[in-house]
This record gives C-alpha cells, structure tokens and sequence, in this order.
C-alpha cells in the first residue's frame, strides 16, 4: 500500500445473516495486511440479510483488491465503495462525563445542546451523552469534554448509506464480473 | 424416504458420481465408516485406507487433478480433521475441487474442549472456497449438494463439510435428486436466485475480446503466457492450442500450465520464472503484448513484479477477478472460463506469424546438459519419456527435482504432470501419484521425488502396497534438501545450514519392508534397466537414483529480482 495515498474508505458490505460470516469477513482483512479503522454490523430490512460498514485507511489498488476478495465470499452478496461525496456515514457516539456539581453539569447540558447531543442519563456525579454524527463532530465534542473528564466513551462505529435512491446492488458490468469471482456453476 | 442421515451422505456421493474415497475413520465419524458395511456402500464406492489422513488428502486432490472430477476425503475430528490443513492448502493454491467431509463431536460436546474436538471450519476458513459446519439432518443433503457444486464450478477449489456426530446418527427425509436437477433446488437454487445475473454462463464481454483482438493486431512481439487456469478449464486445451497455432506466438507456461502447451512443441518457449528457461525469461522482457491466459503472476513467476514484462501491454484472461491486478498490474482483462474466452478469440483471430520475433526468441539456447557416466537428473527425466513413450503421468515433491520435471519432461495433456505448485508441499507427491493412479488405470504413473521429501510421508508406502497401486516411485537422491542447498550455495557462502541428510534409512531396504520391490541407480543404463522392470512388474516400485549433491537448477533467478537477472555458477 502507498501510506501517501492512503484514506479513509467506507466500504458496505451485504451477507447472509448467519454465524461464522462476520468472522470471515473480518479475518479477509487481517489476513491481508488490513487494518479496520470502523465495523458495524446488524440486520437489514431482510431479517437473512446483514449489513456491514467497514472503514479501513487504503489506496485505491488496496480497496479494489480488497473488494474483489470480498466478493470471492460466498456469504457475501454485495459490497460497495461508498465514496464520500455520494453518502452519508453517521456513528453514534456515548459519553459518560464526570459531573459532580450543578454548575459544570450545567455547561456540559449547554454544550450537548450546540452539538444537538442528547442527555441519556443523569447522575449525581456524572452525565452520559448520545452524540450522532460524523467523526470531526464526535471529535470536537470529545476535546470539549476531556476538560470535564470523560469516565467512559464508547462508538458504534460508522455506519453509511448513499444519497439518493440508489441502493449498493445496482447492476453494473463491473459487479458482474466481480460475481464470477465467486467462480461458482 | 426416512433414513440415518450417515446414509444420506453416502447416496449423495453417489448422486454426484463419486466411486472412490480416500480417508482414517475415527471416533466421530463411525456412523459414516459403518454405512460402508451396514448397508453395503463399500459396493459402490471404494474406499481407500491411507496410513495417515494427510496421505489421503493428498490422493483425493491427486486424483481431482488427474482425473478432472472431484476428489473426496474423509476424516475424523480433532486430530483428523487437523492432519488434512496442509491437504486442503495444497489443493487450495492450485485451485483442485476437493470435498472434505469431517465430523465434529456431537452438538451438546461442541464447544467444550471435548476428546478429539476442534474448530476446523475455523482452522480451514482461509484455505477453502466454502465449508460448512452440519449442525441440522435435515439441511445435510442440501448442504452436500451445493458443496459439490462450488468445489466443482468456476475456479475449482477445496470445500469442507463438518458434520456433528449427532447429526450422523439422526434420520432425515432424502430425496433423490439427479445431479442436473441440483441448481433448481433448495440452498444452490437460492444462491442462484440471489446473484443479480445468470451465473450459470459465465459469458465474457465481447467488448474485451475485440479490445484483445486489436491489441493483437497491434502487437509487433506478442508472447502467450499459459497457467494453470487453462488446465482446469475443461475443454480449453484444445481451444488453446488452435489459438496458439493460429497466433503463431511464442508460448510460455507456468509450472501449473505444464502440459496445456505440448512440451516439444515448436511454439513452445518452456517455463518462465524462478527456473524459467532463457527463452522465456528473456521473451517476457522483450515483448510488446503479454497475453496471460489462467495465471496469477505468483512470486515464482514474476520474481518482481514491477519489473515483469516491462516493455509489454499485459493482458490478463481469468475466471476470478480478485486475480485482476492483485500482483501485476495489467493493461486489460478479461473475466471468464478459458474455455470460453478462447473460443471467443478463436472465431475471429486470423492467422499471424512473428517469424523475426521467434527467430530472436528461440536464439536463446539453454545450458547444455551433461553427460557422462554418473547419473543425472535430466536424463532420469529423458529416460521415464522414452520407455513410457511420454505418457507416463508424473507427480512431483517439492524442490529440485519438481524444477527438473517441469523442465525436462515433456508434458503433452493437462492431468499429466501432478505437482504442488502454489503451496509447494513436500509430502505431497506419494498421495497424490497414488489418487492419480486410482483415476487413470491403466497409466503409467510416477512419482519423482526428493531424499527429504519423500521421507515426509514414505509410510504411505503401505498403502500402494496394499491396494497394489502401481505408483513407481523415482528418488532423486542426493543425500541433502537440494533446492534449499542451492540457495545456501549461492546466497548464503556455502553455510550449508541443517540441509545435509547424511542419514537413513535405506530406501531399498524400506520399500522391502513395506513388502514393495526396490533397486538403486548410479547410471543412466542402470536407472533405464530398473525402470523398465519397474513399468513391467504392474505393482508399486521404488527406485533410488544416486544423484550428485550439488547438482543444481539452472537457470536460476533470486526471488524480487528482474526474471532476467539469471545466476550464474
């Protein structure tokens, strides 16, 4: 891989709903020499359907080879790139933040509410925060509480959907091709 | 019908054909071997005992290769099941359709560290094209039917059934189902369902034929590069020869390619590579087109990859498009069987002819061979070709002696040369030659081999012996691990570190104990002698070919180095 050319890439994956498969697709990437950056993973409007939104730091031979193998998986019925001009990635985001008096849970409230971030519980020494948005918005957010002293965070990771109506199993030559890569009748 | 699930495992065999299966029984996988007696099934499919499973591994992918269908192999859990990875790797990286059919521990031990427990779905993820762990009677056909069906299809390649014990012993419904029926039913009728077009014909674009075709016409210095693609295709040989004789190219091959391109053919340039031949390795470097045709430009074959085909506009030609620019970057592709794509460009290719092009090419002669009154590997090699009238199918270790078979003998039809050529698994070749004979009675089949590497799984002796299987087994013996030595010699100052093999047994003496006749050989006459009463004899053999210990492959390139940077002495 050329480190120089390297982003952030989103890739969404749709595979059949059923054990053993997360752990395929993930082991394509360690296997390879890849890192996952972002996994997330749950069922789609078909209950034996999963979709899974990876994001991994690759060039673009990188992401192309490592489509191409997803592709290979027989579990896996489609995988796209979502580039990120044509989509939207969201993750959400909890943070449990130290709060002992009135006047610092106070300014964490003020704060939450400019990053529309909701409360989710509240305690005598602490405020946990529900943040959805992209990582430069979690990012700010997480500076800005660091002074109040973040007991706990935890994301979900990113997940991604394209702008518009198109849905990632639109036909294409390429993904014809990509099909035979399943080598299969 | 209502029947023990084992049992529908054997019918399924049968509904895919299969009459030989090469396994170990064990504890998990009793209710299988017990159908064999129970209800008779040993009438119908012949199963061969191996002294250990990754012996049987290696002969159900040794008959696949052989014979073009799929091999099958059986084993018990844990151990078993363990014993077959470097079997399903091997069949793996060469691409060969092989069923493993393993039995776990019952369900309700899963999970628990039980006795002979493992996770080899897990372990065999990376190395197969699918596996399945059985946990249902009722979906076992089905699962069956589908695994044969991805072994056997596109780009072939080893599949797994794991079946817990407890499913063996339940009764299920089965269905007969004849073979051609299987994509309109139950999990592969889905996946077709599934896949957005007609995955059944694997149509290439005919943009990128005629793109090929204009390249072609363009193309001053044209070289055919022929991989092992071209072999498992079924039907492709022929197609490949017509192109190449109406092409006119010079053609090289990769080890897998070996018997795609007639080995004495006047097109035909040898291998290419690691030990490629100079008229290859220089052809790469010089010419303008490179049409590679089921290969992977693994490292052996573009040592390095930037440097590979420098002056040439590479065209890939392959079943898998995980293939396309994974190690060589390439100017044009095309995606589908060999078979068909050749077709495709054989309706509309006119004749060429390059008559400078393969004057300069064929000027590059290679290092003449030595002849005196000790016993060379080459003419081990000449020799098996002309008693055997170049018939004879050979299957091969790993090392020198595999270099010297794909460089000397002269492979005429795809089956015949059995060799672990991605993997390279020492060990492989005693198996492998023994399913090759299985599947070819009648054949010659012999199995060249290494001292080092035939130690790695002799014991498989026994079973050649027992089912007098007519494997004649050539060890070139040069009381070392030859192939890692040259490296020493050549790379790392003759620091001949723990290749030196000063040390038994007495391969004559061992093939007598396994009640196997044995001769050595330190000439030529006396090496053609001991064969030609080895071929006679219809039973297994062993022949020991005293061989010099610094005998080396020659041309030679180092790995990550330009293919035509060729080591001299």
């Amino acid at each position: 891989m050329n480190e120089l050319n390297a982003t952030r890439r989103t890739l969404s994956v749709l595979v059949e709903n059923a054990a053993g498969v997360l752990s395929q697709v993930s082991r394509l990437f360690s296997r390879k020499g890849y890192n996952i950056e972002s996994l997330a993973v749950g069922t789609t409007d078909d209950p034996a359907v999963s979709r899974i939104t990876i994001e991994v730091m690759a060039d673009a031979p990188m992401i192309e080879q490592i489509m191409n193998q997803l592709r290979k998986q027989f579990p896996v019925y489609s995988v796209q790139e979502l580039k990120p001009e044509r989509s939207i990635r969201r993750e959400l985001v909890m943070f449990k933040v130290k709060a002992e008096t009135h006047d610092i849970r106070n300014e964490i409230i003020q704060i939450a509410n400019i990053f529309r971030a909701s409360i989710i519980d509240v305690s005598l020494k602490s405020l946990t925060l529900a943040l959805i948005g992209d990582e430069s918005k979690a990012e700010a957010m997480q500076k800005l509480l660091e002074a109040f002293g973040i007991l706990e965070l935890v994301r979900t990771g990113m997940v991604a959907l394209e702008r518009g109506a198109y849905t990632i199993e639109d036909e294409t030559k390429e993904q014809t091709e990509f099909n035979l890569g399943k080598n299969f009748l | 019908m209502r029947m023990k699930t084992a049992q529908i495992l054997m019918e399924c065999l049968l509904e895919q054909g299969v009459d030989t299966v090469f396994g170990y029984p064990g504890g998990t996988i009793l209710n299988v071997y017990d159908e064999f007696e129970l209800h008779g099934y040993k009438d119908k499919i012949r199963h061969i005992l191996t002294a250990h499973e990754q012996g049987a591994s290696h002969a159900a992918d040794g008959y696949a290769r052989a014979t073009g269908k799929v091999g099958v192999c059986f084993a018990t859990s844990g151990p078993g099941a363990t014993n077959l990875t470097t079997g399903i790797a091997t069949a793996y990286y060469d691409s060969s359709p092989v069923v493993f059919i393993t039995c776990n521990v019952s369900e309700n031990l899963i999970g628990k560290d039980s006795f002979q427990e493992v996770d080899i779905t897990g372990i065999s993820m990376p190395i197969t094209k699918c596996n399945y762990l059985v946990k249902d009677p009722n979906t076992l056909a089905d699962i069956l039917r589908e695994a044969f069906a991805i072994a056997r299809t596109g780009r072939p390649g080893p599949v797994l059934v794991d079946i817990a014990k407890n499913v063996t012993a339940a009764e299920a419904d089965y269905e007969p189902l004849p073979l051609a029926e299987h994509p309109n039913h139950g999990r592969l009728a889905a996946m077709l369902r599934r896949a957005s077009h007609d995955l059944k014909a694997p149509e290439p674009d005919a943009g990128d034929i005629q793109t090929l075709l204009d390249m072609i016409e363009q193309a001053r210095r044209p070289l055919v590069l022929v991989g092992g693609g071209v072999i498992r295709s079924r039907g492709a040989v022929p197609q490949f020869r017509q192109f190449i004789e109406t092409l006119n190219a010079p053609v090289a091959s990769t080890i897998m390619g070996g018997g795609a391109c007639p080995g004495n053919h006047r097109l035909f340039t040898g291998m290419i590579g690691m030990h490629g031949s100079h008229a290859s390795n220089m052809a790469s470097n010089q010419c303008d087109l490179l049409i590679a045709i089921g290969c992977r430009f693994s490292d052996r074959v573009a040592t390095d990859p930037a440097t590979f085909a420098p002056n040439a506009k590479i065209v890939h030609i392959d079943i898998d498009r995980a293939e396309i620019d994974k190690n060589v970057v390439t100017d044009h592709h095309i995606i589908g069987d060999a078979r068909r794509v050749l077709e495709l460009l054989n309706a509309k290719l006119p004749a060429h002819d390059y008559p400078e092009w393969k004057e300069w090419v064929f000027s590059h002669k290679e290092v003449p061979l030595k002849k005196d009154d000790i016993l060379h590997p080459h003419e081990i090699l000449e020799t098996i070709q002309a008693v055997t009238d170049g018939d004879a199918i050979i299957a091969t270790d790993v090392g020198q002696h595999q270099m010297w078979c794909a460089q000397y003998y002269h492979f005429s039809r795809p089956g015949q040369f059995i060799t672990s050529g991605g993997f390279g698994t020492m060990g492989f070749g005693l198996g492998a030659a023994m399913g090759a004979a299985l599947g070819n009675p009648g054949k010659v089949v012999v199995q060249c081999t290494g001292d080092g590497c035939f130690r790695m799984n002799c014991h498989e002796l026994c079973t050649a012996e027992h089912y007098n299987i007519p494997v004649i087994t050539v060890i070139f013996n040069n009381r070392t691990l030859g192939m890692v030595r040259q490296w020493q010699n050549l790379i790392y100052h003759k620091r001949f570190s723990q290749t030196d093999l000063d040390r038994g047994p007495d391969f004559v003496k061992l093939a007598e104990a396994y009640g196997i006749q044995g001769e050595r050989a330190a000439n030529q006459p006396e090496f053609e002698a001991a064969f030609r009463r080895a071929v006679a004899s219809g039973r297994p053999y062993v022949i020991e070919c005293a061989i010099d210990k610094d005998a080396m492959v020659h041309p030679m390139v180092s790995a990550g180095t330009p293919v035509t940077d060729f080591i001299l002495d």
